[in-house]
């Protein structure tokens, strides 16, 4: 089960966004997909496709804790600053990703992350969104747009769209 | 699936997957959802996988046997909520270890022994009596076991230990004085028996 402990953990965070300068929702959420995990799994189907299963659960469950958060007022000094384009170390990857992605709307951030970092199909995304597999497809492709818009050179070099969402 | 977009997130680093896979066994533990808790040790033979239930030790792997291999086994014969959880594990660890550097010479451990049962079960629970140092022959192991013809079931109960090291089936060789076969290979019993003869 543990080997879908980052994938799930990727999933939360970009749903979820930054949160907070250590990802506690994003832990939270995790958590919390795990232990549903962990108590539904006698019950479940052998044949059962556990990435899609716990991205389903951590989709609700990153829901839920974005739900709490807009319930928690949050203190203003707390907005970090963005000082200018960020170096990225060789393994920390590119940290305003993180940012950007948390501020597309919510169809596109969920897109994104449930195809490019979870590795869903985008008719099984259409489903848990209530939407279609083509607006599925779309969000996440008007997503990257965005994000290739948002950040630097050096992470969007990285961003490179499939074939598929091309040629829509 | 797309991976383009993986190399430009931050990376998740081993620590934080293992604080939140802590946190997770705790709470597990807690809610009485940790069926199966496991952690690997580094040991002259080998990382060993050690796994226990609530019950006590369930299972010594080696290995040569696949970690992955080993932890199917116990999702589908003991319990599919099977989590890294070393904590539990702790007393085995420290015994394993005082055992390796040749400080202990029998182990005090609670053993859940439901991956074996009937005759096999009779037998290793019978491997303790030989004591560190020594080796019984397959056949004197049948005869102790009080069934004499059962030779080869002998080796099977021993090829099919859940707790080697634990429970020592690496005492056990052939009649010709030979090693016989054993879970972790050959290699290992030749190890384990050469340190217990110094």
């Amino acid at each position: 089960m543990t080997e879908y402990g980052p994938t799930v953990l990727r999933v939360c965070r970009a749903v979820l966004g930054p949160g907070g300068s250590d990802h506690a929702d994003a832990d939270d959420a995790w958590s919390e997909t795990f232990l549903a995990a962990l108590r539904a799994y006698p019950d479940l189907d052998p044949d059962t496709n556990m990435q899609a299963w716990l991205v389903r659960v951590a989709h609700r469950k990153a829901i839920d804790q974005h739900r709490a958060r807009a319930r928690r007022p949050t203190p203003t000094d707390e907005v970090p600053e963005r000082a200018g384009p960020i170096a990225p170390g060789p393994d920390e990857g590119h940290p305003e990703l993180w940012e950007a992605l948390g501020s597309l709307p919510d169809k596109q951030r969920f897109a994104v992350a449930y195809h490019h970092l979870a590795g869903m199909p985008y008719a099984e995304i259409g489903e848990l969104l209530g939407n279609s597999e083509a607006a599925a497809r779309r969000a996440a492709a008007d997503g990257i747009k965005a994000l290739r818009g948002r950040i630097g050179p050096g992470a969007t070099n990285t961003i490179t769209p499939h074939d598929e969402e091309v040629a829509r | 699936m797309s991976e383009n977009l993986l190399p430009a997130m931050p990376a998740i680093t081993d620590d934080t997957m293992s604080a939140l896979r802590n946190r997770l066994a705790d709470t597990a533990q807690r809610d009485g959802l940790l069926d199966v808790a496991y952690r690997t040790l580094p040991s002259p033979i080998g990382e060993l996988l050690l796994a226990a239930t609530e019950q006590g030790l369930v299972r010594v792997g080696f290995a040569v046997e696949g970690q992955e291999v080993v932890l199917a086994e116990l999702a589908e014969r003991v319990s599919p909520r099977v989590l890294a959880a070393p904590k539990r594990l702790d007393p085995v660890a420290r015994e394993i270890d005082e055992y390796f550097a040749g400080r202990r010479t029998r182990f005090d451990l609670p053993l859940d022994l439901r991956l074996a049962s009937g005759f096999r079960r009779e037998v290793i629970l019978r491997l303790p009596d030989i004591g560190y140092g020594h080796t019984y022959t397959y056949a004197q192991m049948a005869a102790a076991a009080g069934s004499p013809k059962a030779v080869r079931a002998v080796g099977t109960a021993c090829a099919q230990n859940p707790l080697p090291i634990v429970l020592p089936c690496h005492r056990v060789v052939r009649s010709d004085g030979s090693f016989g076969g054993y879970r972790g290979g050959p290699e290992a019993k030749h190890t384990l028996l050469t340190m217990e003869a110094a």
